[in-house]
């Protein structure tokens, strides 16, 4: 269970939010609504542990996350704005590289059907530096099919993505919270989400 | 966590940044030939005579070596912050120290390593002896990972900042003074027939202090920059 106590967030001297307080149970779909600049991506990034809070704690399943960073860390997949590929490796290599990284256990035929079912088979041997914004995006989200993480947090998922693919990532979504499963998102895009309890928090004052 | 996934991670790192500095050469490359034509410059600028060469031999390498390193820096992070890999490597389930050790070892391989291996070549032009040639290549063992190493804390600071090439060569090479003192005086006191074995000792010392100490202001750095 992931929860929020009395988070405040201050960039530069602007203060973006304060005394946010929310929680996130198994099965539960969390959309952060706000306009531009409202400060999305910065709760986004306190959550998962990259930005120090002003003030408050994030706790996962009881226990600030900062005294437990392994453990969160291996529960959480974060998507940012940034794909985080390199763009010199194929996408294969991203992915077999990043299942590496974070502990393995991952085989080849499952990134190349990971790969194949995000609409990216026969591509999965050139540079990623030469796939569309959308491709790029794709290779991404795949990494979303590999990992056992409990909690997904995407920082505007559908961006890029055409109407298939945001389709296709919707179900993803869907299944994961099936599982009983988290997931915590920003999006401007009206998307079709059926499963799940959806709770709202709105950044905008 | 276990032994075994920390290995992994870390031949998975290694590899990584192995793989991606073999599709990029021309990084790669460029310290190179800048290490090389540095000290070729040397006799063409100061005198061809063989003794006088002979003397500034380990300062010209070990100064040409300082630069060439310093100049690698800059692609140490930058690239992992911009395309957003930096971030998730924060969010990896494995010390992030560790991971940074992995990151260090793998950029000394394919910067400082070449150094070590194409300085003979370098001692001869400038007219070491074959002791001399030897003992340059030691203490380029035993300093160029220190340079890496320091250098990865100063890469971790400037990270993002507006001019962090230059920023970076101010902070870092201040901190490779004693290494470029005891790595030439090695040399030099080899040459000349005095004892060195203290010059190395004290390299060896330096090395094993930033293995240890080194990572772990690199990761605190990493996680103020990404930030």
């Amino acid at each position: 269970m992931l929860q929020v106590r009395e988070l405040e967030c201050v960039r530069g001297d602007h203060r973006l939010f304060t005394g946010l307080n929310f929680q996130l149970r198994g099965g539960e779909l969390l959309r952060l609504r706000g306009s531009n600049g409202s400060g999305k991506t910065s709760l986004l990034r306190t959550v998962c542990g990259l930005l120090e809070p002003t003030e408050g704690e994030v706790l996962w399943n009881g226990e600030n996350i900062r005294r437990q960073r392994d453990e969160f860390n291996s529960a959480l997949l974060y998507l940012g704005h940034h794909n985080g590929i390199k763009s010199e490796l194929t996408a294969f290599e991203n992915l077999r590289l990043g299942s590496a990284l974070s502990g393995g256990g991952v085989s080849d035929e499952q990134i190349y059907d990971a790969l194949e079912k995000i609409g990216l088979g026969g591509r999965e041997d050139l540079p990623t530096q030469v796939l569309s914004q959308g491709q790029k995006r794709r290779v991404a989200l795949s990494r979303l099919l590999l990992s056992e993480a409990p909690l997904w947090v995407l920082d505007e998922p559908f961006t890029a993505l055409d109407v298939g693919a945001v389709d296709r990532l919707a179900r993803l979504v869907e299944a994961h919270l099936k599982k009983g499963n988290m997931v915590m998102f920003t999006t401007h895009q009206e998307v079709d989400l059926r499963a799940g309890t959806l709770r709202e928090v709105s950044l905008d004052s | 966590m276990n032994q075994s996934s920390l290995s992994g991670m870390w031949r998975a790192m290694v590899s990584r940044d192995l793989t991606l500095a073999m599709r990029r050469r021309a990084d790669v490359l460029t310290t190179l030939f800048f290490f090389i034509i540095v000290v070729s410059l040397f006799p063409l600028g100061v005198s061809p005579e063989m003794e006088l060469l002979r003397s500034i031999a380990p300062g010209v390498i070990w100064v040409a070596a300082l630069l060439a390193s310093m100049l690698s820096l800059g692609r140490l992070f930058s690239d992992d912050f911009q395309d957003g890999t930096l971030e998730q490597m924060l969010l990896l389930p494995q010390p992030l120290s560790v991971l940074v050790l992995a990151k260090v070892f793998a950029h000394w391989l394919v910067s400082g390593l070449p150094l070590v291996l194409l300085s003979p070549l370098l001692g001869m032009q400038l007219g070491l002896d074959s002791d001399g040639i030897v003992l340059m290549m030691v203490t380029l063992l035993l300093g160029t990972p220190v340079l890496s190493l320091i250098g990865a804390v100063g890469a971790a600071l400037t990270l993002g900042v507006r001019g962090g090439g230059v920023l970076v060569s101010l902070l870092v090479l201040p901190l490779y003074i004693p290494v470029l003192i005891f790595g030439t005086g090695a040399v030099d006191a080899a040459t000349s027939g005095m004892d060195y074995e203290g010059h190395l000792s004290l390299l060896g010392a330096f090395l094993v202090l930033s293995v240890v100490l080194t990572p772990l202001g690199t990761a605190a750095a990493l996680r103020i920059s990404v930030e």
